[in-house]
């Protein structure tokens, strides 16, 4: 597991600070445009207890009236009882329609099989359980699987293709996480969602930043100057970052571009999805 | 001569063109009881922007042959309208387009000249490029119109200037990029078309309307902030980020002869010394 414990720079952070009150109006105009696109008016959505999936929740309410956004908690026999509560917290303050589906049943039906099975397929199991959960739910409820990634996860690969990267929409993955944070206080998240380590809670103890290995704050500066302002390694090294650290994150970002495209489709035809037959995913016209 | 004029700021819907006729018509009728002389419409108001693959079939011919425009033909016996839509000539190319209709006539038709193609846009894969700037005379006076990527050339506003363009009429399908809070309040997009405006009207000493679109294509949010510049430079009224909205506002073309006499930059201008340099540094350019 890599180590950047470090002294990172601090001074790219008020670059990344975004007008808030123009992030909600457009995030939740999206939302909006997006279900009524789909000619419906309802949303599923996992609620975690973290602050992406708070998030993701307030703007949903926001957009849709908090009656027509589902939120689903689906703990596995691992899951912190913890997060549990602090999704409490969101459904009370929102007054969220809820479902509880817990997932040890069907995830564990397949991981009992593999005795020495990793965490990480482990986590990957589970992350594909609460993707099938949702879009069951989302048949009966009538309404989309909302998207709760952010930027810097999504950039990263630190997701689990077809588990939480498999949504309808995505309405934060254009935010890092140190923007996510701004944007919940100025929702009104509960600040103890808020101020709380990041975790996918997929085991005991779990953290997002000991397991990458640095943290949110130097990652999303890094990722604002290669991927947002278009610095060269090189020149994001003279901006303080170490040049292992550098590299490490910038080959993350390359290695897991395929979680964030659709599988290439190899070309035989004259007009082939996706090369050149080319459309809006909005082409419904409504 | 006051003109008063009605910007309409609405959310056409991708590769629907009867929903789109329908609210070009709501803005007239609502434009006429303002007793407005003249709309503008967004860039491709009729057909939305992302067309990609769909341009063929949304393509149209402006005249009393196409039932879109036969009835907007009909509207313009009573307001001067600046609409957009996707032209193909008579060779089958297809350009993005304005036309500027006038009591029940077509007067004029700019089609795009930069067509941008970089970044979140990709216009030439889809378009041909207009080759011409043209400044036309209308009941307000003489016109130049532009769309969106041709007014961030400074040269665009210059050659309708010199055509004798006193009112510029520019629209865009401008999507949001950049929410930094170092912005004051506004998007980057936002604050850099604000200055672009600022400085046609500035230099040029000409009234600049600008119509941008709402709505959203794909994750793509268009930010609207419509606004008309009077001849000093001065932003007099701006539509609200996001929302669809029917602007009214009266400008007073008196103000050109006040702003030109204490700033005659037009008088003063030298064409022919621009020409002569440009064609110097042209051919030396090729040498």
């Amino acid at each position: 597991m890599p180590n950047f414990n470090v002294e990172m720079p601090t001074h790219i952070l008020p670059r990344i600070a975004i007008n808030v009150a123009l992030a909600e109006q457009i995030l939740v105009g999206f939302i909006r445009d997006q279900i009524n696109k789909a000619g419906l008016s309802r949303a599923v959505l996992g609620l975690s207890g973290g602050i992406d999936s708070a998030v993701s929740a307030y703007l949903s309410a926001r957009a849709l009236g908090a009656e027509n956004v589902l939120v689903v908690r689906m703990p596995y026999r691992t899951s912190a009882p913890s997060s549990y509560a602090d999704a409490q917290t969101v459904i009370d303050d929102l007054q969220l329609p809820t479902a509880t589906v817990e997932i040890t049943d069907m995830a564990d039906a397949l991981i009992t099989r593999f005795p020495h099975m990793s965490n990480l397929r482990k986590g990957n199991i589970m992350a594909r359980s609460r993707m099938v959960v949702l879009y069951d739910q989302s048949v009966e409820w009538g309404g989309l699987v909302m998207g709760t990634s952010n930027k810097t996860e999504f950039l990263l690969g630190y997701s689990t293709i077809y588990g939480d990267s498999g949504v309808a929409l995505q309405p934060i993955a254009d935010l890092y996480k140190f923007q996510v944070r701004q944007l919940a206080r100025h929702l009104g998240v509960p600040s103890p969602i808020i101020d709380k380590a990041p975790s996918a809670d997929l085991w005991d103890g779990q953290t997002d930043e000991s397991e990458l290995g640095f943290t949110y704050d130097a990652v999303d500066q890094l990722l604002y100057l290669l991927v947002d302002e278009r610095y060269t390694v090189d020149e994001a090294v003279a901006e303080g970052f170490p040049h292992d650290f550098v590299l490490h994150v910038w080959r993350r970002v390359k290695a897991n571009h395929y979680k964030r495209t659709m599988p290439n489709i190899a070309k035989v035809s004259d007009r082939t999805i996706g090369h050149d037959f080319l459309y809006l995913r909005d082409w419904t016209g409504r | 001569m006051q003109v008063k004029i009605a910007l309409s700021q609405i959310y056409p819907h991708m590769g629907n063109l009867e929903r789109n006729l329908e609210k070009h018509l709501q803005h007239i009728e609502e434009a006429r009881q303002h007793q407005a002389d003249l709309i503008v419409f967004p860039e491709l108001s009729l057909v939305g922007y992302y067309v990609m693959d769909l341009v063929s079939e949304l393509a149209q011919t402006p005249s009393e042959h196409d039932p879109i425009f036969a009835r907007l033909l009909k509207e313009s016996q009573t307001i001067d309208m600046m609409v957009g839509f996707i032209q193909e000539d008579s060779r089958h190319r297809y350009y993005i387009a304005a036309a500027y209709l006038s009591q029940g006539k077509v007067v004029h038709i700019h089609r795009k000249v930069y067509l941008p193609t970089y970044g979140i846009f990709d216009d030439a894969r889809y378009f041909s490029a207009g080759n011409r700037l043209q400044a036309f005379d209308t009941r307000f006076g003489r016109v130049g119109m532009l769309i969106c990527e041709d007014m961030w050339h400074l040269s665009s506003g210059y050659v309708l200037w010199m055509d004798g363009a006193d009112l510029l009429l520019c629209h865009s399908n401008s999507p949001t990029r950049g929410i930094s809070a170092s912005e004051d309040g506004r998007s980057t997009v936002g604050r850099w078309v604000d200055v672009i405006l600022q400085s046609y009207s500035a230099m040029f000493t000409t009234y600049v309307v600008h119509v941008n679109r709402v709505g959203y294509e794909d994750g793509k949010n268009f930010w609207g902030g419509s606004s008309v510049v009077n001849p000093n430079g001065n932003t007099v009224i701006q539509a609200p980020y996001f929302e669809e909205t029917l602007l009214m506002h009266s400008i007073d073309l008196a103000q050109l002869h006040r702003t030109r006499s204490v700033n005659p930059l037009l008088r003063d201008e030298r064409a022919t010394l621009v020409q002569a340099e440009l064609e110097r540094i042209l051919r030396e350019q090729t040498q």
